[in-house]
């Protein structure tokens, strides 16, 4: 197996906190290829034959188990594309570690389209992490798409959180959902913009079963002359409760658009959406500085908080 | 010794200039000092315009001999200033700690944080790692910010209105905390009769301009001015 060079252990550590090879499951994809794999009778990894990717196999009724996932772009003008599914038995309960480190020092675009689809048995309760981040001084851009797809059965339960801060020229991150009845769904997004780069994220909720949840919380900083659009529709076909939380701080000549869109098609939908998008609230820097900190250092202590 | 000289403030009001504070000249030495008077009158602007939130029209600000006028607010706070704001502010992902940690520059282990929130009547475990949001109350937010000011510490104190949204059980508490800081310049702009009691000399604004009373004289002449418009003989 080749080693781990410096840049690669610094990207693993920030995008699945591995500060070395895991214990329990993982599977460490490089360029494009198989890294490191480590397959246990309860989370069982096998490679797909038809075409990039794997699929991850969650026994019914595991409990408190971890499953590292990561994959790195280090080699500079890459394009990666992976198809991940994702099989979680009934009863399950397990956190999902993935995330996407690119490294591009030169002026070639480099990039990663991760294809994720999960399917969460009767019950299972998923904690799924999935942090971005590019690194590098090269004028190649640094471009992220990934695709999400969920289906929940009954009584399951899925927490989403998607992490981006810093470095990446463009992402452009599309998730769908669909759940049964008590189903519930949490997605958290935190997305830092700065320089030039471009989010956008765009999430489709069906929300189909009896007294299934959504709740949707996204906060986001963009800077600069950055650019986020973000999108979510939440669908109710049922007695159902759905929200949208979309708060945005813009810094510079940055811009955030925001579009959230509801659509309830059963009487007994509850869906609501809330969206605030604006400069740091004035007062909170005045706050700060008379604790002593001037404006700039106000400004980081607000900006780190909102995206913790 | 902090010194206000000919200090006034004014606002513009669509093409009217309103004058808010006219001519101010006040000296605040080490002790109590509480600004009253009827809403309006300028009071908070008064507590602003010392920690320059708020610039004066005219006028200069000296502390100990130093013009301390355009000085910014974290310069005012680095100097020793410590301002306790009426309406708290909220914040999203910012923890007890967090403002803690930033008020005193230090990293607080709970024992630390007990010694300012057990002031305030609160229980540092239960707060610490709480944000400082709208899932706190009013009155629980009014009590952090207290305790805030006393972790940071410092010479001059300017407290606006901190009886708000303090129960009333929990009065005694707040005039041992002034009384615990008579050794420092303490400003405090309120309008309860005990906060007043405990004034070494109370301010009172009005629309014509200020006064400079005890507290026994101050607390007569309000009195008075309520009877008066309560109908009754103004003696």
């Amino acid at each position: 197996m080749n080693k781990l060079t410096s840049i690669d252990k610094e990207l693993l550590a920030q995008i699945a906190d591995l500060h070395k090879i895991p214990e329990g499951s993982y599977n460490i994809r490089k360029d494009g290829e198989l890294f490191a794999r480590n397959s246990s009778s309860d989370i069982e990894i096998v490679s797909k034959k038809n075409k990039p990717g794997i699929d991850i196999i969650v026994k019914s009724g595991v409990k408190n188990k971890s499953v590292h996932i990561p994959v790195i772009v280090a080699k500079s003008g890459f394009k990666d594309i992976v198809y991940n599914d994702f099989y979680i038995g009934n009863n399950a309960e397990v956190t999902i570690v993935a995330g996407c480190g690119i490294h591009n020092n030169s002026s070639k675009e480099s990039g990663h389209d991760g294809i994720h689809s999960f399917h969460i048995g009767k019950n299972a309760k998923v904690t799924y992490i999935e942090k971005h981040l590019a690194l590098g001084n090269g004028s190649g851009g640094k471009i992220l798409n990934p695709v999400t797809k969920i289906t929940m059965e009954k009584s399951s339960f899925f927490e989403i959180q998607t992490i981006q801060l810093g470095g990446v020229s463009y992402s452009n991150r599309n998730t769908v959902a669909s759940l049964k009845d008590n189903a519930e769904l949490v997605i958290k997004e935190k997305i830092l913009t700065t320089d030039n780069q471009e989010a956008k994220t765009n999430f489709k909720v069906n929300l189909l079963g009896k007294n299934c949840k959504c709740n949707v919380i996204s906060r986001s900083v963009a800077k600069d002359n950055s650019r986020q659009i973000f999108k979510s529709n939440l669908i109710g076909k049922a007695e159902c409760f759905g929200r949208v939380e979309c708060d945005a701080i813009l810094l510079g000549n940055a811009s955030v658009k925001s579009i959230p869109e509801i659509d309830a098609q059963s009487v007994d939908a509850s869906l609501n959406h809330e969206a605030t998008v604006g400069k740091i609230a004035g007062e909170q820097l005045l706050k700060l500085m008379t604790l002593g900190l001037n404006e700039k250092e106000a400004e980081e202590v607000i900006i780190k908080g909102y995206l913790r | 010794m902090l010194e206000l000289k000919n200090i006034n403030y004014s606002v513009k009001n669509n093409d009217n200039l309103v004058q808010i504070l006219n001519n101010i000249n006040l000296t605040f030495n080490k002790g109590i000092t509480v600004i009253t008077g009827q809403n309006g009158t300028g009071k908070s602007t008064l507590i602003k315009l010392i920690m320059n939130l708020i610039n004066p029209t005219a006028g200069k600000v000296f502390y100990n001999g130093l013009d301390i006028t355009d000085l910014t607010i974290d310069e005012h706070a680095n100097l020793g200033f410590t301002l306790s704001f009426q309406q708290p502010i909220r914040f999203k992902g910012i923890t007890v700690r967090d403002l803690l940690n930033i008020a005193n520059s230090k990293n607080n282990k709970l024992s630390d944080a007990c010694e300012y929130l057990s002031k305030v009547g609160m229980c540092a475990k239960d707060y610490i790692d709480r944000e400082v949001d709208g899932t706190l109350s009013g009155g629980e937010l009014k009590r952090i910010e207290l305790a805030m000011a006393l972790a940071k510490g410092g010479e001059v104190f300017l407290f606006d209105e901190p009886e708000a949204g303090i129960d009333l059980w929990s009065f005694d508490d707040l005039i041992s905390i002034f009384k615990n800081l008579q050794d420092k310049i303490v400003i405090i702009v309120s309008h309860q009769e005990k906060i007043i009691q405990c004034a070494d000399k109370v301010v009172v604004l009005d629309n014509n301009g200020y006064n400079v009373y005890n507290h026994i004289e101050a607390l007569d002449k309000i009195k008075k001015a309520q009877c008066g418009k309560l109908g009754g003989k103004n003696e």
